[in-house]
């Protein structure tokens, strides 16, 4: 006889569903979606961090290697969560398969923790592996692994959120690559993943706190070295901030139906 | 209890195109129901409603007196849709598709298996379970669509053209498959723009058109409004000249057919009596498969000429 699920059970097996979906997605074609970012920070440590880095010194006190594996580390996060979310599930709309799930009986909410949930996946797993890449050229002692970790997750979660809107508006490919291209890396640059913005003038650096991504890079750096430029505490609440306020944002527009139904 | 109840049921879309302009319709439960209408009479734009993929603009649904509005996820866990554009994941093999459908709808994996295997084996798919969908025909792609649609064993099954595209060997197995099902309990909902379909499949019928129901009555009925019949004769020998004819309009398709349209009150034995009058034989006859379509266009005439009439 056939087993009666609760409404929370069938809710996981949706979860679930759609969580391995993306994870399969990516990982089928990880020479697309995980290798280039690990070549990309691959090279980055040999010219930033061994070539140059070694005239630059040290910066907060640590060799400049040590000082810009944080910062790469989150920025492989950053865009890996964020591109996974953007694409697929712009794919799913192009393609209308995202008519498999408007039709089930999955609820929003279930539907929005799947697939930002697969894109934080993709986001970790690339920052595992740009992590490993970067024990080849430096040796990293762990300052707190619970706010390195929570930290990591908590990014890959909220670019997750923001690749899923962007997915939401988007009406074509070009429009997937805009944000990503226009938004998202000169933030991460300007972020202070190549330098403290204790080396900047004072204008600058009020300018520079504006930018999200400071507190993410500047949390993660912590986590890893114990250094920051911004109080812990105030990088997490506004980390959390960001993700409360997208979340919203994104379960108002799955309810409209804005991108997805007509 | 119907299996489907709408009333008052409109939809404007952005820009002010009204699509549907208060569609009542109720199809009972353990129906065959088709759906007809000229493109862009609202047959998608309603069949988008009630399966939650078109947002309503005003209007009540209920499937199994279960509400729309007040329990979505009840109504489309009964539903069951097969849409008329191909919307896969090309990407994906084809058991996998069904088996995420299957999780959609909250089915835990080892119970999904099962179900996903009974799908594809009653429709034939069961040996291409490991090919990826951009790799299946357009009519293996149909099938699946309708597999994937029962995964969940929903009560209603709406299916939008099913059909088209498909040979006829295809769909006449199709044909088969859903009267069985239908014969199991699922009431079945059908849009089709093959009027021989409807008319050989379903039971009740209603026509949409520029956003309302023109005509809701039973196929048999609808039949019976029809004042001619049509037959295309296969003669023995070339006929040149076309006798006269009491009663039978008679016109040549070629040398040696002939298309006879006769009133309902006249018999085929007087045809060929008439016909054999003047030296004509007959090899064989049929039925002109036409019927339908002949009342669909006088019906949506009809209609257009009594809105022309209003304004």
């Amino acid at each position: 006889m056939r087993r009666r699920l609760s409404d929370w059970q069938r809710y996981w097996v949706t979860f679930e569903t759609i969580l391995t979906k993306e994870i399969m997605r990516f990982s089928r074609i990880w020479v697309q979606t995980i290798l280039p970012s690990v070549i990309t920070t691959t090279l980055y440590f040999v010219i930033f961090g061994r070539l140059i880095g070694e005239r630059i010194g040290t910066m907060d006190g640590f060799a400049y290697l040590d000082f810009i594996v944080p910062g790469l580390v989150l920025m492989g996060v950053i865009t890996n969560s964020y591109a996974n979310v953007v694409s697929s599930f712009y794919s799913s709309k192009f393609s209308r398969y995202i008519e498999e799930l408007l039709i089930s009986p999955a609820p929003n909410w279930v539907i929005l923790a799947g697939y930002v949930s697969g894109g934080a996946a993709r986001g970790l797993v690339v920052g595992t592996a740009v992590m490993l890449v970067a024990l080849l050229f430096t040796e990293i002692q762990i300052h707190s692994a619970l706010v390195t970790l929570l930290i990591c997750i908590m990014t890959a979660v909220l670019f997750s959120l923001g690749g899923f809107i962007n997915a939401i508006y988007a009406n074509s490919f070009d429009d997937i690559s805009i944000v990503p291209t226009f938004v998202l890396t000169p933030l991460t640059y300007l972020g202070g993943v190549f330098y403290s913005i204790a080396l900047l003038p004072d204008f600058w650096q009020k300018v520079s706190l504006a930018n999200p991504l400071l507190y993410m890079v500047n949390a993660f750096r912590y986590g890893l070295l114990g250094v920051s430029d911004i109080p812990i505490g105030v990088a997490f609440g506004m980390i959390m901030l960001f993700i409360v306020v997208l979340t919203a944002f994104s379960l108002q527009l799955l309810r409209r139906g804005v991108g997805v139904k007509t | 209890m119907f299996a489907l109840d709408v009333q008052q049921l409109a939809k404007v879309y952005k820009g002010g195109f009204q699509a549907l302009k208060g569609v009542d319709l109720q199809v009972d439960e353990g129906d065959f129901f088709a759906l007809l209408g000229p493109n862009g009479a609202g047959k998608s734009t309603f069949i988008g409603i009630v399966s939650s993929l078109v947002r309503k603009t005003s209007g009540r649904v209920q499937v199994f007196g279960q509400d729309l509005d007040e329990d979505p996820e009840g109504v489309k866990s009964s539903i069951g849709l097969v849409p008329q554009e191909f919307n896969f994941n090309l990407f994906l093999p084809v058991l996998e598709v069904v088996l995420n459908q299957a999780g959609y709808y909250g089915i835990p994996r080892r119970e999904a298996k099962v179900r996903a295997e009974r799908s594809l084996r009653q429709l034939d798919l069961w040996d291409r379970r490991g090919t990826e969908m951009r790799k299946l025909s357009g009519g293996l792609k149909r099938r699946l669509m309708i597999a994937r649609a029962l995964v969940h064993e929903p009560r209603l099954l709406i299916l939008d053209e099913p059909t088209a595209g498909v040979d006829i060997e295809i769909r006449r197995s199709m044909w088969s498959f859903l009267r069985e099902l239908n014969a199991k309990g699922t009431t079945i909902i059908l849009t089709t723009h093959y009027l021989e379909e409807a008319e050989s499949l379903c039971r009740n019928i209603a026509i949409i058109s520029e956003g309302a129901i023109a005509e809701r009555t039973s196929v048999a009925k609808l039949l019976g409004q029809l004042r001619t019949e049509t037959f295309v004769l296969n003669l023995k020998g070339s006929v040149s000249e076309l006798p006269e004819l009491g009663g039978f309009v008679l016109q040549h398709l070629d040398d040696c057919t002939l298309e006879v349209e006769m009133k309902r009150d006249h018999t085929i034995n007087g045809l060929f009596e008439a016909l054999s009058r003047n030296g004509i034989e007959v090899i064989s006859l049929r039925n002109k498969q036409n019927r339908l379509e002949r009342l669909f266009l006088e019906l949506v005439d009809q209609r257009a000429a009594n809105l022309e009439g209003r304004a």
